[in-house]
């Protein structure tokens, strides 16, 4: 299918499919908490502006209300629930350490390429102008797990979860034209209420291991040998 | 009169010289002169027979009273092996130019072992090259193979007064040795096939796409092993800098190409029918020796092993062209498979020129100052001004800047990777700009190599007392530099004449002939189509000459207008050479930015003075860079193969009891099998 | 025939239109931070007070520290020569592509460096292996957002790539957004602009491109200077008309030229103002930080081949 061939509207579709994907690496960039939040918040809305794409392109109505719980939800309160929390935390200066940074996000173009092998087969099946952005979606579901493994503070790993959450809304969107309305309110429900647990189990942990590293949990595992001497905290 | 009794005659030269050279212990101008006359006309008479069968597409094939009784020696000159034979022709005849100026110096300094020996070998070398490129049969094939193995380990270990030459000549000999008998299994899976040894029978060989694989495997590990690519390069920047520079310019030229023959040979002509793994499987570690060869050469200060790890990555910009020829073959588009093999034919000749070119040049400088440590040198522009013109003609070259040849090559090359679209696969459509991506990064640092060696060893202030007392090389020297230099800019320039020569050998090998590489007339470089891309190398040349010569006409500085003066030293005094960047701080920055490539040792130890803790009395810094492939690889190989070894070891008794009772079981069990 | 002649009016315009877009950046940027800005035309004056000046050289400079402005201004001019600036149809694309382009400017940047270590000063060699460092990490980044080009448009004909935008309307294509992008990152690490490098600063240490071309006087730095601008102003025509080639002249009549050469005028104006927003924003990197900037603008790239690749063709 030549992109020519396309309307406006449609072709709007998959420059903000791109913009959505694109997203997802900045965020696996992205070391510092604050823009990393923001970057989040990005992919909501321009996830919002891409499901109010195909809601008009397609004429499917239903999708302008995924289109504005997503905004509402993901673009502003789930970011800003995150916000409060680094601010009470006190960790909004923190930067993260990135080990190989140029190796995450080859191996994020390396998956972007492999999502889209393994899309070929549904998008030569499907007649609908957005078949070509399933690969995409699958590719920001990969992305997120991928800033989970590569990541260790807790929060980074909510956002990796967050944008997986984004990629397979992304993905429903644009194979099926969304979900049916009580899936979709649920999940929403369900990540907000994620997002909240998530804020709890923070300050739970940082009060049990005094650190939001997730590497420090490696402490919990159960060894014959004896216990190595508590590291110091980290500066 | 024809090619084939031409390259009769090359092959007669090269093993009279070989003949000649047994009298050089006694009469030392012998070698000098007699045997490299031969040598020359040996390189001559290649060139004449290669050319003539390229340029007629002549087959001529012929039996040799030679070999054994039911296996004639087959030999054949197609337009092929007529190309390869050009290619070592040139370079051959380069280099015994250069030969006698050379070694009279080296004989005085080297404390030289036998005239006769390096006489020898050299000629053998050669005559094994050119046997390799002519046989029509395994056999042939390999008897030349080993002969040019065997003779160039003579070669690097002609210097074995040095530990490390010892060392090198013997890792050589080794993986010499494992290619050889990759190659030998590949032969043996196509002869089973094809019910014979001669090309003939192979070509006409069934084999199943399975066997196809393995055979390709075999041949592709074999000869990859010889051209020194990424992870089997580890012997190459070993063993040539070990050689006579004049032998480091065959070896790193010519004889890497030998075996990239090997490969089209095998890979086109006899196995055929490619598929698009293979074309993958070259693609990928053609572009790893790229990359890999680039980055490790810009670590090296020492001149021949940089030049030596340029070779892996202009090996690895030739498989890359194979590798995309191979991938369209396979996907139905055998006109941009012509394209892709059209620029890797292109860039080995052209590889060879420039990388012959600065093997020589290396050579100059090691034998004008006796050093071969970029640390040591500069300021050579001023004592050797026009080997210092050649060497930055080699320089431009290598770095593939327009208008010399290794740019039309790799144009040609990314014009072939530009063709993606064309292919069905879209992760092939995605793989490719990246391969082509990775390309662009090599021929950058490798620009930034060759500035470092440039401006390192010849340009600013000579860094050691002996470098200042260098002078210039004898004519003989110079005019086989110059040469080359020659011959680098012409093919740059006129890169048409050069595809519509080579038409022969996609006519030969795939049936088809490039249909508009050069539709547009001599000016005009269409690999494709007009519309798709075009470059005109002579309008491009013509460009530069008549800009730059129109500026400098206009706006050049007449001397009585120049001052000279120092340069700006900051205000703290006289700047001394010490202060100048060195290849190793050179590289600094691109050392940090790829550091995981390499295993980096640094160590820096500061005396601080004694009663002003914050001011270092002196600094001690050392550095050791060294190839990931030795530690990750060759190591653990070597372990394994120690440990098997031992394993094996227990049998051996040293009991003569046991050894007769082995080789009485062994006949128990042969007779009961043959039964 | 008469092509060959436009061109070489173009190529002439363009020569001599680009230490005007300089002033005009500098004169923007001279508003933008409160200060008294010099006249449009003063980096003319500038050239012509460095051309009448006698050259001071450095006592070791050998034939290849006075060869190299001629070379570098040569090079230059050449990759000017092939770049469509008013007219869309260019006989010279013919001639040279958008690699040969790059090659061009690798050429100039070669012979700079060589000058660089020519000098056998510290600081000379300092610049070259940083811009030689910075230029390897530039070169792929560029060639991967060309690439994303050309494999849309089937060419690497500068005029034919221009054409093909013009003929196929508007289109938003998600690869030709990454692709910019990332050129324009490139662009700014290429001509030596904040934050890769700063063109006006006087501290040595922190020099790339003026630690090079530090021993430089009269003629020859008034041809590397002009070749400078030639360079920037070839990276701003190459965005913006191969990106955006509307107002471009595709036929030959006086008005079609008029209006091409109004049309990049604004076009340029424009780019350079945003340059200079760019540059007032950002502040200057630490040499090791570039490379994060240029894999970041291959990243841009890279996501526009892969774009095109998986969302414009599809399976």
């Amino acid at each position: 299918m030549d992109l020519t061939q396309l309307g406006l509207f449609d072709q709007a579709v998959l420059l903000f499919a791109a913009f959505v994907l694109f997203t997802s690496f900045v965020m696996l960039a992205q070391a510092r908490i604050v823009p990393l939040i923001h970057t989040f918040a990005w992919q909501g809305a321009l996830l919002a502006v891409t499901t109010a794409l195909v809601a008009y392109a397609t004429r499917h109505p239903h999708l302008y209300l995924s289109a504005g719980i997503t905004l509402i939800l993901k673009a502003a309160l789930i970011p800003w629930l995150l916000h409060r929390l680094t601010v009470r935390l006190g960790i909004q200066r923190e930067v993260e350490a990135l080990a190989y940074p140029t190796l995450v996000l080859i191996a994020g173009g390396a998956l972007v390429i492999f999502s889209y092998y393994v899309a070929l087969p549904i998008v030569q099946l499907s007649a609908m102008v957005t078949r070509n952005t399933i690969a995409a979606g699958i590719a920001i579901v990969l992305l997120g797990m991928l800033l989970m493994i590569v990541r260790k503070k807790a929060i980074s790993q909510v956002i990796g979860f967050m944008s997986i959450e984004n990629g397979l809304f992304f993905a429903a969107v644009v194979s099926t034209y969304g979900m049916p309305m009580v899936v979709e309110l649920g999940i929403a429900f369900d990540v907000l209420v994620a997002a909240v647990l998530f804020g709890v189990f923070f300050f739970q942990m940082r009060a049990s291991i005094d650190s939001l590293d997730v590497d420090r949990l490696n402490r919990l595992r159960e060894v014959d040998e004896p216990a190595p001497a508590p590291e110091e905290t980290a500066p | 009169m024809s090619p084939l009794s031409l390259a009769y005659l090359a092959l007669a030269c090269a093993l009279a010289s070989g003949v000649l050279s047994l009298g050089a212990d006694r009469y030392a101008s012998l070698l000098r002169y007699g045997s490299t006359i031969l040598l020359g006309a040996a390189g001559l008479a290649a060139v004449g027979a290669g050319g003539w069968s390229l340029l007629h597409e002549s087959r001529h094939a012929d039996q040799l009273l030679l070999g054994l009784p039911w296996l004639k020696w087959h030999v054949r000159l197609d337009p092929l092996s007529g190309f390869f034979f050009v290619v070592v022709g040139l370079l051959v005849a380069a280099v015994s130019l250069y030969a006698p100026g050379y070694l009279r110096e080296f004989a005085h300094r080297q404390n030289i072992h036998s005239r006769a020996a390096l006489g020898v070998a050299t000629a053998l070398f050669v005559l094994g090259m050119l046997l390799v490129l002519l046989a029509d049969d395994a056999f042939v094939f390999m008897i030349a193979w080993e002969l040019m193995s065997v003779s160039s380990y003579f070669l690097v270990a002609y210097q074995h007064q040095h530990a490390p030459n010892r060392r090198a000549a013997f890792l050589y000999l080794l993986m010499a040795h494992v290619g050889g008998l990759a190659i030998l299994l590949g032969f043996g899976v196509l002869a089973a096939f094809g019910g014979g040894f001669t090309f003939e029978a192979m070509r006409a060989a069934n084999l199943s796409a399975a066997w196809a694989s393995i055979a390709f495997a075999l041949v592709f590990f074999g000869f990859g092993m010889k051209a020194g690519m990424v992870p089997l390069h580890a012997w190459l920047p070993e063993a040539h800098p070990a050689a006579p520079s004049h032998i480091s310019a065959l070896m790193s030229g010519v004889m890497l190409k030998v075996a990239i023959y090997g490969l089209v040979r095998l890979t086109y002509d006899l196995i055929g029918d490619i598929q698009w793994q293979w074309g993958v499987a070259v693609l990928v570690l053609g572009t790893a020796s790229t990359l890999l060869g680039v980055l490790y050469a810009l670590m090296q200060h020492d001149l021949k092993r940089l030049l030596a790890y340029h070779s892996v990555e202009n090996i690895g910009i030739i498989l890359m062209g194979l590798g995309l020829s191979m991938i369209f073959i396979s996907n139905g588009k055998p006109v941009l498979g012509v394209l892709g093999l059209v620029a890797a034919l292109y860039h080995t000749l052209n590889h060879a020129l420039f990388k012959g070119l600065l093997f020589l040049g290396a050579g100059a400088v090691a034998h004008a100052c006796g050093e071969n440590d970029l640390n040591n040198m500069g300021g050579l522009i001023r004592r050797m001004p026009q080997t210092a013109v050649f060497f930055l003609v080699g320089c431009l070259a290598i770095s593939g800047l327009p208008p010399l040849n290794g740019f039309v090559s790799e144009w040609l090359t990314f014009q072939t990777a530009l063709q993606a679209p064309a292919l069905a696969s879209g992760v092939l459509r995605a793989l490719i700009p990246i391969a082509a991506a990775v390309l662009a990064l090599s021929a950058a640092l490798a620009a930034a190599c060759f500035v470092k060696v440039y401006g390192v060893a010849f340009l600013g202030q000579p860094r050691g007392r002996r470098v200042g007392h260098a002078h210039e090389v004898d004519i003989g020297m110079r005019a086989a530099m110059g040469l080359l230099a020659l011959l680098c800019l012409v093919f740059g320039v006129l890169p048409t004449f050069f595809i519509d020569a080579i038409d022969g050998i996609p006519r030969m090998l795939l049936g088809i002939t490039p249909p508009s590489a050069t539709a547009g007339g001599w000016l005009w470089l269409t690999p494709v189509s007009p519309r798709v891309a075009s470059y005109s190398a002579p309008l491009v040349f013509a460009g530069v000459v008549l800009i730059g010569g129109l500026v400098f006409l206009l706006l050049r500085v007449r001397r009585k207008n120049i001052r000279r003066g120092y340069p700006w030293d900051c205000g703290f005094g006289a700047l001394n050479a010490r202060m100048q960047y060195t290849a190793t701080s050179f590289s600094m920055p691109i050392r940090r930015v790829f550091a995981p490539v390499w295993d980096i040792e640094e160590e820096i130890e500061e005396t601080k003075h004694a009663n002003q803790p914050f001011r270092p009395a002196a600094i001690r810094h050392q550095l050791h860079v060294q190839d990931k492939s030795w530690p990750r690889l060759y190591e653990p190989i070597g372990r394994l193969v120690l440990a098997a070894a031992r394993r094996i070891g227990l049998i051996q008794t040293g009991s003569i009891h046991t050894y007769l009772a082995y080789s009485f079981f062994t006949l128990l069990l042969l007779l009961w099998v043959v039964t | 025939m008469t092509a060959w002649l436009l061109g070489v009016l173009q190529t002439l315009l363009f020569v001599v239109s680009a230490p005007l877009l300089a002033g005009w950046i500098k004169r923007v940027k001279c508003h933008m931070q409160n200060r008294a800005a010099p006249a449009l035309w003063q980096p003319y004056r500038d050239l012509a007070k460095l051309l009448r000046k006698r050259v001071v050289l450095a006592e070791h400079a050998s034939w290849v520290f006075r060869a190299t402005p001629f070379i570098v201004f040569g090079a230059t001019i050449l990759a000017a020569a092939v770049v469509p600036l008013v007219l869309a149809q260019h006989p010279a694309a013919a001639v040279a592509d958008v690699i040969v382009l790059v090659g061009f400017l690798a050429l100039a940047r070669f012979f700079t460096a060589l000058a660089g270590m020519d000098i056998g000063t510290a600081f000379g060699g300092m610049g070259s292996s940083r811009e030689m460092m910075i230029g390897a990490l530039a070169e792929p980044v560029m060639l991967m957002a060309v690439f994303t080009l050309s494999m849309t448009a089937s060419t690497t004909n500068l005029s034919e790539a221009v054409g093909y935008t013009l003929n196929g309307g508007l289109v938003l294509r998600p690869s030709f957004v990454f692709a910019l992008l990332g050129l324009m990152m490139v662009a700014v690490a290429e001509t030596g602009r904040i934050p890769v490098d700063n063109p006006a600063t006087h501290l040595e240490l922190t020099m790339v491109h003026e630690a090079m071309i530090l021993e430089y006087s009269g003629r020859h730095l008034a041809l590397i200077e002009w070749a400078a601008q030639i360079k920037l102003m070839v990276y701003m025509v190459l965005i913006a008309n191969i990106f955006l080639p509307w107002g471009i002249a595709t036929e030959l009549t006086a008005q079609a030229a008029a209006l091409g050469v109004t049309a990049i005028g604004a076009k340029l104006a424009l780019l350079g103002v945003l340059l200079i927003l760019w540059e007032t924003v950002m502040a200057k990197m630490r040499l090791f930080r570039v490379p994060q900037f240029l894999g970041f603008a291959f990243l841009l790239s890279l996501l526009g081949m892969l774009t095109h690749v998986v969302l414009e063709t599809g399976g």
